[in-house]
């Protein structure tokens, strides 16, 4: 039945099987959805931890691997293609997307994260180069000021 | 040999430890910088993002670099679930990307010419390759959103790309596009990728999630994360320790 889904289709249908404020992480190429519907977790007081990824089970989709129809994603083609398993998406590929960069990013489908935590404390300055989010501050003001300049 | 700059009214950071290198090749890149500035800039008028947001110019009529930028822009909303999103009350500003894109672009330069041990910063996200002056993994602080003259991470990197996210950022320009509000959550999100392209997009995107953003970058394969919260504990991904 399912044999062929665009890729909005899919977007939609993965929107809608998973609640509504799960962040779907679709890999530069390639999405891998998490392949147990139903992972233990270790720290369930955690409130970084969410519900793994409900997938529908049995018989929803043929077994197999699926090409989407090519679709104007109106800054390029973009081309999915689906593997299901046992009824269930197991992986998602993008055949096209607008810039075919060779960066894989998947998604870890290891269980559930195990972050970890600490008090911030003060370090030794001993470094190259720092990273933050001050710098822009005093280039926003900058490139204000620019700007105003500008518009006068 | 160590250059600053100050461009897109954002300070810019070269060093290149290789011994043959030469001003103009790092002047080479600020000058790519100029010309990136010149044409996303959404604080010049004459700027191409502007003429696309004043409707001077139409999207397919943009230049290919232009539509390149925005369909990574587009591709990143993808990738994150909406969090990422460059229409900013009716406005498109692609800053999001273009930051990173350009410091990507700019490193890149340097490599072509064959230099192998540099780093390029715009404004705290850096791309490092290679070793520093004294042959080791480079050191990056990472600032403390509270208190801007401390550091509160050190991390050792060769070849990565580290970009911080937060609310001091231009003032508070970060929004979650889920609720239309702006982004105040936590302090701080850094993250470190493969390059300093990845690394960017996808710490904008996890800053706007708010505390489920370092969740989403312990998913991601490849990159780690560091998270300053508002109660000054820091959470962090499973895999950062190898940078210790």
């Amino acid at each position: 039945m399912a044999s062929v889904i665009g890729v909005f289709g899919l977007l939609v249908f993965l929107r809608q099987s998973k609640g509504n404020d799960q962040p779907i992480v679709v890999g530069k190429n390639a999405l891998s959805i998490p392949q147990s519907t139903s992972i233990p977790t270790p720290n369930s007081n955690s409130s970084m931890m969410t519900q793994p990824i409900q997938m529908p089970t049995m018989g929803i989709y043929k077994n197999g691997t699926f090409a989407g129809n090519v679709q104007d994603a109106f800054y390029g083609s973009v081309q999915v293609q689906i593997t299901v398993s046992n009824g269930k998406i197991t992986d998602v590929t993008f055949l096209q997307s607008p810039n075919d960069n060779r960066t894989s990013i998947f998604v870890n489908s290891q269980a559930m994260p195990l972050l970890k935590q600490e008090a911030i404390t003060a370090q030794s300055a001993q470094v190259d180069i720092v990273s933050g989010a001050s710098a822009t501050s005093q280039a926003f003001q900058a490139s204000l000021a620019d700007a105003l300049s500008k518009a006068k | 040999m160590k250059k600053q700059k100050s461009i897109m009214g954002m300070p810019v950071k070269i060093e290149v430890i290789d011994a043959d290198v030469t001003d103009e090749d790092i002047q080479e890149v600020f000058a790519y910088f100029h010309y990136i500035d010149k044409k996303f800039s959404t604080f010049r008028e004459d700027s191409e993002i502007s003429k696309i947001n004043i409707g001077e110019l139409r999207i397919l009529q943009s230049s290919s670099e232009m539509q390149k930028i925005l369909a990574l822009c587009e591709k990143t909303k993808q990738e994150t679930n909406g969090y990422f999103d460059i229409n900013i009350e009716g406005n498109l500003d692609p800053s999001g990307i273009v930051k990173g894109y350009a410091i990507y672009e700019g490193a890149e330069i340097l490599r072509k010419k064959g230099f192998a041990n540099f780093y390029v910063e715009i404004a705290g996200d850096i791309q490092v390759f290679g070793k520093n002056s004294k042959g080791k993994k480079w050191q990056v602080g990472i600032q403390n959103p509270f208190n801007l003259k401390e550091i509160v991470k050190v991390i050792k990197v060769s070849n990565a790309g580290i970009a911080t996210s937060g609310n001091y950022q231009r003032g508070r320009h970060i929004q979650n596009p889920k609720v239309n509000q702006w982004a105040d959550e936590i302090g701080s999100i850094t993250v470190i990728g493969p390059n300093i392209y990845e690394a960017d997009r996808f710490a904008t995107a996890a800053f706007a999630m708010g505390e489920k953003g370092i969740k989403f970058i312990e998913k991601l394969k490849g990159f780690e994360g560091y998270m300053v919260k508002k109660n000054r504990q820091a959470v962090y991904t499973s895999g950062l320790e190898i940078y210790f």
